[in-house]
């Protein structure tokens, strides 16, 4: 018997056996493909078992995270949520992240390496952190001022720093709350469906997502082209142009909406918005300084992340002249986001020198302790310093004493381009109202703000939109509320000095 | 190994019977060996508790005190019993069982901490303590395991009974396999198991020889008469039947085993093997047309992932799976893991899960060899014992041991189709780990009579 039993024995072995070589197929050699199996919850548990880090704005945080104490631990919370939309955009608990809620994931999840005290050994231990907050370079009140201006018609704002790239507003309306999606429950999906299937598309981030036609706010970087390849040397001189002018190699008559356009300098050009002009200096010009003019200025570029990327803005690169006519005044295939043309109008105001835009000032840890900053680089020089002295003079002009009178500050040197943008099938769809400009206080040396309009109102009679009448006042209010936050903290210490001193 | 050659020489070197008090070869006893392991056991088990509060709440739980003492009292007074009643005894088995218990204790406890309204760990406590009081029983009571063979036909009577009852109750998951008295669940069918192996193991050893040598040839198989052979094959039918009745496939995979193994051991006969084989491939067939049930579970056990790809979710299979994967090699840590996923029978069925993904591959490997080494002992003792009976027995138990393990260990982790089966002393379910100590006493008992027979004669009757 003995034999048998240890043949027995030997039996039980084999099942002994079996059961570890099976624990280590499944436990080693099977467990990526486990853990990464879309089934399996355990990554996302992990992932909300902690509060959610913080994205900030001008110090105070402008989300936040809710215990449900559910399975799914934390969930995302916003405070204003439908005016900073377009800078946290959502994280969901069903259905994923976006924008800087997105790009910054890693940060706020907890799941950046160098989060951790050991960044290497943390990498191989792939465990967990505190979420760490994100410090946007957003000014509230430049951010409020553009959402109360644009009141829930459609279009977006954005504002730079010229001097640094800092994204001071950036809005896009009509908006939505990141924290109706945030969650898992029912009405989450259904306010997802909803936003989904709404025609004025509230999730679509158009401050940077959408291309528009840009219409006569264009013409910046076609002067700038002009001066910097010296097609025109004195701005107040004739430009030797008919009114209406007809369209090179066709018999199409482009008109002008202005008058006195006829011979018009480029000054005049800028400051009334002459088509004729324009179009005719940018055939001059020819594609490929039109092009390389564009491309300084961010056009073309599919690769801008401020850190979320940016549509690509578009000047064709192979076109007729009659085409190349119509592109140098913004319309044709020409198209721009908001923030290409805020671009445009920053690199104007910082003498040339066109800084990269950017949304995230720094990102910390949950003490505070900075993790990574964002500084400033330039992003391509965009035209020479004397053509930017050139174009600001022009720009002024057309706020003193032209189309966009309507963004005047008293006090306060402005800068601005208005622009009435046709698309549509026949130009019959309804314009979008352009406006670009700058704002420089009395007392500092340089624009302390670019900001870009665009509305697309189609609620508004045709005839009442202008770049100048709908977009001019809100870029207005934004560089005021700009310019008042800066003299402010610089106001505030003067009060004091005062208060000391009486 | 030495066991079974160790009597003659332990005889041959006896003393002259002129000077009984003193015996020649000194019989250590190695009591102390176990106290110390079962201390071990405590501590291990107390370590694992307060880790599941620390890693939770980030605090000692405020009943590990309670716990540790509960848990220490108990294996000492086990101890107590073993050492005046049993003084012989392999001093693995019992710390092996304190351990598990006290392991199956720490998981059922942590995974309470997921489900506040059903908390199965003070219940599992009171079965625990109920199966240590029937451990001490055992050893007490049953002084020598010979006598056992004497009930032979009253443990058939008593498993069938046993088996049959829960027919008469309703169902519960599917499966008619529970008593629901009181607040209380028993599972008859786990107690069965002993009787069954206390039955198998007379009867073999009474008509080993027959079975062996007499009977029909049929190529290389020799065939037993029927005469010989009727009666343990009509109780085995009668047992496996009503087991798939009741749907209680793991108890019949395992009733089915133990059977082919005891027979084997006790003749020697590989046809017996093929015999059993031939019977269970046909047995799986028929059961697998015929279930919807069981087809059901092979088709889990084929494909795991399929309710995923068809939208309806991770089945129980693939959740199990999920949770050994997340443990990988070292584990998440107790109360770390999310092995509560599963859902339903977390805590009993799927309790190794718990362990996999908390305890790691490296905590499930020293998890599998606590149950080899209990097999082993068993099996040694069954080597070093003289009596067919005694050595049936032991094979017996220690066979049941090895294949509840390997069946409810494969089926959750994917090697066979799952049936649902207790894990030995881990799983949460009163009746099994009662059953579990009263295995582990009879083991105790075999152990203790095995070595005694190493003593000079006289000692030896003393010690009876």
């Amino acid at each position: 018997m003995t034999r048998y039993i240890r043949r027995a024995a030997a039996f039980c072995l084999v099942l002994l056996v079996a059961l570890l070589v099976n624990s280590a197929r499944v436990q080693v050699f099977e467990a990526d493909s486990l853990d990464d199996n879309p089934a399996n919850r355990r990554g996302t548990i992990e992932r909300y078992d902690q509060p959610r880090g913080d994205i900030l704005v001008g110090g105070r945080p402008v989300t936040g995270s809710r215990d449900t104490g559910e399975q799914l631990r934390y969930e995302r919370t916003y405070k204003n949520g439908p005016l900073y939309a377009p800078v946290t955009g959502y994280a969901s608990q069903v259905y994923g992240t976006s924008l800087l809620e997105h790009a910054e994931d890693g940060i706020l999840s907890g799941t950046d390496p160098m989060l951790a005290p050991l960044p290497l050994w943390n990498d191989l231990t792939r465990s967990q952190q505190p979420g760490g907050d994100v410090a946007t370079t957003i000014d509230a009140a430049a951010q409020r001022a553009a959402y109360r201006g644009l009141a829930g018609r459609r279009g977006a704002v954005a504002a730079l720093n010229p001097a640094t790239g800092e994204i001071l507003a950036l809005v896009s309306s009509p908006s939505y709350d990141p924290g109706a999606i945030a969650g898992t429950d029912s009405a989450t999906t259904s306010a997802w469906t909803d936003l989904n299937g709404a025609a004025s598309q509230p999730m679509l981030n158009r401050a940077i997502r959408q291309t528009y036609p840009p219409g006569s706010t264009f013409k910046i970087v076609t002067a700038a082209a002009a001066l910097d390849s010296g097609t025109v040397t004195d701005v107040d001189g004739p430009t030797h142009t008919p009114s209406p002018w007809v369209l090179p190699d066709t018999s199409t008559r482009l008109e002008n909406e202005a008058t006195g356009c006829e011979d018009a300098s480029l000054a005049d050009a800028i400051r009334v918005s002459c088509n004729t002009v324009m179009a005719k200096l940018g055939v001059e010009v020819g594609l490929n300084g039109m092009v390389s003019a564009a491309r300084k200025f961010g056009f073309d570029d599919a690769g801008i992340r401020i850190p979320s990327s940016v549509s690509r803005s578009n000047f064709d690169t192979d076109m007729d002249r009659s085409q190349l006519a119509l592109s140098s005044i913004g319309q044709f295939n020409t198209t721009a986001t908001p923030l290409q043309m805020a671009m445009v109008s920053a690199a104007v105001a910082n003498g040339g020198i066109l800084m990269s835009p950017h949304l995230v000032e720094r990102t910390t840890d949950e003490h505070g302790a900075t993790v990574a900053q964002t500084g400033s680089k330039e992003y391509k020089q965009a035209m020479n310093p004397a053509t930017a002295v050139e174009l600001q003079r022009m720009m002024q002009g057309a706020v003193e004493d032209g189309t966009g009178t309507n963004a005047q500050i008293p006090g306060v040197t402005v800068g601005g381009k208005t622009g009435t943008a046709q698309h549509g099938v026949g130009n019959k769809g309804i314009p979008y109202a352009w406006f670009i400009s700058w704002a420089r206080s009395p007392d500092a040396g340089a624009p302390g703000v670019a900001v870009a309009v665009v509305v697309e109102d189609a609620s508004a009679d045709r005839a009442d939109i202008s770049g100048g009448g709908s977009a001019a006042p809100i870029a207005r209010d934004v560089m005021e509320a700009v310019l008042n936050s800066a003299g402010n903290s610089a106001g505030n210490s003067a009060d004091n000095s005062a208060g000391n001193s009486g | 190994m030495t066991g079974s050659r160790g009597p003659t020489g332990a005889r041959a070197g006896a003393s002259p019977p002129t000077v009984p008090a003193v015996p020649a070869v000194r019989l250590p006893r190695r009591r102390g060996t176990e106290l110390v392991l079962i201390v071990l056991a405590v501590l291990l088990s107390v370590y694992g508790y307060c880790e599941v509060g620390l890693a939770r709440h980030g605090s000692v739980p405020p009943g590990a005190a309670g716990y540790g003492a509960g848990l220490g009292v108990l294996a000492l007074v086990a101890h107590c019993a073993v050492r005046f009643r049993a003084p012989y005894a392999d001093p693995l088995l019992l710390p092996i069982a304190v351990l598990l218990n006290g392991l199956g204790l720490v998981l059922i406890y942590r995974l309470d901490l997921e489900t506040p309204d059903d908390q199965a760990a003070p219940t599992q406590l009171v079965w625990s303590t109920f199966g240590v009081a029937l451990f001490i029983a055992v050893v007490v009571l049953v002084r020598d395991h010979r006598v056992l063979q004497r009930y032979a036909y009253l443990s058939a009577v008593a498993a069938l009974f046993l088996m049959i009852l829960p027919i008469f109750f309703p169902a519960v998951n599917g499966a008619r396999i529970w008593l629901r008295i009181g607040g209380f669940s028993i599972q008859p069918g786990e107690f069965a198991k002993v009787l069954l192996a206390i039955f198998f193991a007379s009867y073999l050893a009474a008509n080993r020889n027959a079975l062996s040598y007499t009977g029909r040839k049929i190529w290389r198989f020799q065939l037993p008469t029927m005469r010989v052979f009727a009666p343990i094959l009509v109780f085995w039918l009668i047992s496996v039947g009503v087991l798939v009745l009741e749907r209680d496939l793991g108890t019949s995979l395992l009733f089915f085993g133990l059977f082919i193994v005891m027979l084997y051991v006790a003749t020697g006969r590989v046809s017996w093997i093929a015999i059993g084989l031939v019977l269970a491939a046909g047995g799986a067939v028929v059961v697998g047309a015929l279930e919807p049930h069981v087809n059901s579970r092979v088709q889990d056990w084929l494909h795991p992932f399929a309710s995923i790809d068809a939208g309806q979710g991770p089945g129980q299979v693939a959740q199990s799976l999920f949770a050994f994967a997340a443990g990988g090699i070292l584990g998440a840590g107790l109360g770390a893991g999310h092995s509560i996923l599963i859902g339903f029978a977390a805590k009993s069925d799927f309790i190794l899960a718990t362990a996999g993904e908390e305890l790691g591959l490296v905590g499930l490997t020293a998890i599998f060899l606590l149950y080899a080494l209990l097999v082993e002992r068993g099996y040694r003792a069954g080597l070093a014992l003289r009596d067919p009976f005694g050595r049936l027995l032991a094979i017996g138990l220690a066979s049941i041991v090895a294949l509840q393990v390997f069946v409810i260990a494969g089926g959750v982790m994917g090697l066979i189709p799952l049936t649902g089966m207790a894990m030995p002393f881990l799983a949460q379910g009163g009746s099994s780990v009662v059953t579990n100590w009263i295995i582990v006493a009879l083991l105790v008992r075999i152990g203790d009579s095995a070595r005694a027979q190493l003593l000079p004669d006289d000692a030896l009757e003393a010690h009876r």
